[in-house]
């Protein structure tokens, strides 16, 4: 098979084709490395990438051969955002302050991919500490949307979301604190899960907002983000938030049927402020589900107006406490002109981190210093508990909840960067669901009249991926079907 | 809620994070209308609500303390700016 054929295949696809020896894994390795040299200086996706997976994907072939590994994504390669450690492999957060720091340890996610077969082909751009929406945080340039060279590719698993769709990775992993699967996704035009919060470890993730973070995949299509799901999700003992869940039953998946299903559209997620042709596309394709026999309703979901202020200052206080670890001494960026302790450990934080990571601090220490915690720290989890209600009386009329997944499609390069609060405002659609820790997935459903893509944004309860991705399933194969 | 300068170097101090001037500025004015967005929060009532901090009410989940990572301890020494052969260095914390 040529490279070529390798990159237009899914990772399903390719996985399979490596089992009937249409392809090898080293094959498949070769083409990606090739196309990546080839692309990626003009999307700058990768920070990272592996000369070494060619080897290792030999020593795949030789396993798959063997037997020893049966997989269906053995032999696959995968890209991983560079939040995730990786023992032996640089992994930097996008930022100066980790730009040499090599993990002497793998994230479970990692270690999961490792033991299906998959070859990690390298560590995708993100935000700084992915801290931001657009991936031009990142202190190794700024990755651009395959798109549009002047546009954003989202964040901040923007490197993640930019090589799965300029086809440098058949597929990714991403992080999502507040939309950071999501959006990315839906600004390049792919698949995006953010799991349940517990469905996947978050050992070996560095962490930024601990209750709000968590590992998903990010694909060309339902099946291989769905079947990711299943190779990197599970309890963990090295991370005690994670949960005892089931795997998905993919079979299910394809012959889920919408019919007699309900879904609830907040009114807040269609209301004034939402881009026109995002509303329409979503719309149009809510509608297809209608008319596949799905039960739709609007609902109000009043509380959704104070979802930026509790996300952003939850997040923030989480950063700030998490971010304490970087001193200068352990691992990290250093200067090394300095024998004074506090003088280390501020130089070490002000060279080390941007200004996006430095503004969050700095609000994280505000909204948690003695005389503001209650104000705000204390508000904004009572904030949560009044949101938990909303999705939880959401929940109890309807099987899923949708909407778009940002109020816009990919922005202009440069456009968020001068203005902060303007950035954190376009999170408005997905930072709810990271609060109430509640699965969701950013969908295809067609593109603005400046040929941009749009993303369906569909919300199920907790555990429950097994519905979304359902939904996501025929939501795809409706969509061709209405094409054709 | 106004951010003062006083308040900035409150919250240098707590960071250990010191500005340049230029940053200074630009982060007054940030935190400004950030925080001006926030305080709509208080807009929301919240009388008589329960902070949530665990969605899931799970509680601490209780393992043995056993040694299960082997010895790395080169690699972790390795990522230290100042090291010698098997301990990390930290300048003079006492005189």
């Amino acid at each position: 098979m040529d490279s070529e054929q390798i990159i237009k295949l899914s990772a399903l696809e390719l996985g399979k084709a490596i089992r009937n020896k249409e392809t090898t894994s080293e094959e498949a390795t070769k083409a990606y490395l090739d196309a990546i040299k080839e692309n990626d200086g003009k999307y700058n996706s990768y920070i990272t990438v592996r000369e070494e997976a060619l080897a290792e994907a030999r020593i795949i072939d030789e396993k798959i051969a063997s037997g020893e590994l049966t997989g269906a994504f053995a032999g696959v390669p995968v890209a991983v955002k560079d939040n995730m450690c990786t023992e032996g492999v640089l992994t930097t957060c996008g930022s100066n302050m980790l730009h040499n720091f090599v993990p002497p340890y793998d994230a479970t996610a990692v270690r999961k991919l490792k033991e299906e077969g998959m070859v990690i082909i390298g560590k995708t751009n993100m935000d700084e500490f992915a801290m931001g929406s657009t991936t031009e945080t990142s202190f190794f340039g700024p990755t651009v949307n395959p798109w549009g060279e002047n546009r954003v590719p989202g964040g901040s698993s923007g490197g993640s979301a930019a090589c799965v769709a300029a086809k440098l990775a058949p597929i990714s992993l991403g992080s999502d604190t507040g939309g950071s699967i999501r959006q990315p996704a839906s600004f390049c035009g792919i698949t995006g899960l953010k799991p349940t919060y517990g469905k996947v470890s978050r050992y070996g993730l560095v962490a930024f907002g601990s209750s709000l973070d968590q590992i998903g995949p990010m694909g060309r299509d339902a099946l291989d983000v769905a079947y990711m799901l299943n190779v990197i999700s599970g309890e963990d003992p090295k991370d005690q938030s994670s949960a005892p869940t089931d795997k998905l039953d993919l079979e299910a998946v394809k012959n889920f049927d919408v019919s007699g299903k309900t879904i609830g559209l907040p009114e807040q997620y269609f209301a004034e402020g939402m881009d026109e042709d995002v509303r329409a596309r979503v719309m149009e394709a809510v509608k297809l589900l209608e008319q596949a026999g799905a039960k739709v309703e609007t609902f109000p979901m009043p509380i959704m107006d104070y979802a930026i202020p509790t996300y952003y200052i939850i997040c923030c206080a989480e950063a700030c406490s998490n971010l304490s670890r970087y001193d200068g001494i352990k691992y990290g960026y250093a200067p090394e002109d300095v024998d004074d302790l506090m003088e280390l450990y501020i130089r070490s934080r002000s060279e080390g981190f941007g200004m996006e990571v430095k503004r969050r601090i700095m609000l994280g220490n505000f909204v948690l210093s003695s005389g503001y915690y209650d104000a705000y720290y204390n508000k904004a989890l009572q904030a949560k508990a009044l949101i938990k209600k909303a999705f939880d009386e959401a929940f109890s009329k309807y099987d899923v909840v949708i909407g778009p997944v940002a109020p816009t499609a990919a922005l202009k390069a440069g456009e968020s960067l001068s203005d902060p609060l303007k950035m954190y405002l376009g999170d408005i659609c997905t930072v709810l669901i990271n609060i109430v820790g509640v699965p969701a997935i950013s969908v295809p459903c067609g593109f603005t009249s400046d040929n941009l893509p749009v993303g369906m944004q569909i919300i199920g309860k907790h555990f429950d991926e097994q519905t979304i991705m359902g939904f996501a399933y025929a939501y795809e194969r409706l969509s061709k079907e209405a094409k054709q | 809620m106004e951010i003062t300068e006083e308040l900035i170097d409150y919250l240098q101090k707590l960071g250990r994070i010191r500005l340049s001037e230029e940053d200074r500025q630009k982060t007054m004015k940030d935190l400004g209308s950030i925080m001006g967005y926030i305080d709509k929060l208080n807009e929301l009532d919240t009388t008589g609500v329960e902070p949530l901090s665990h969605v899931f009410g799970r509680t601490n989940v209780m393992r043995e303390d056993e040694v299960t990572s082997g010895d790395c301890k080169d690699k972790i020494i390795s990522n230290a700016a100042r090291k010698d052969e098997d301990t990390i260095l930290v300048p003079r914390t006492f005189d």
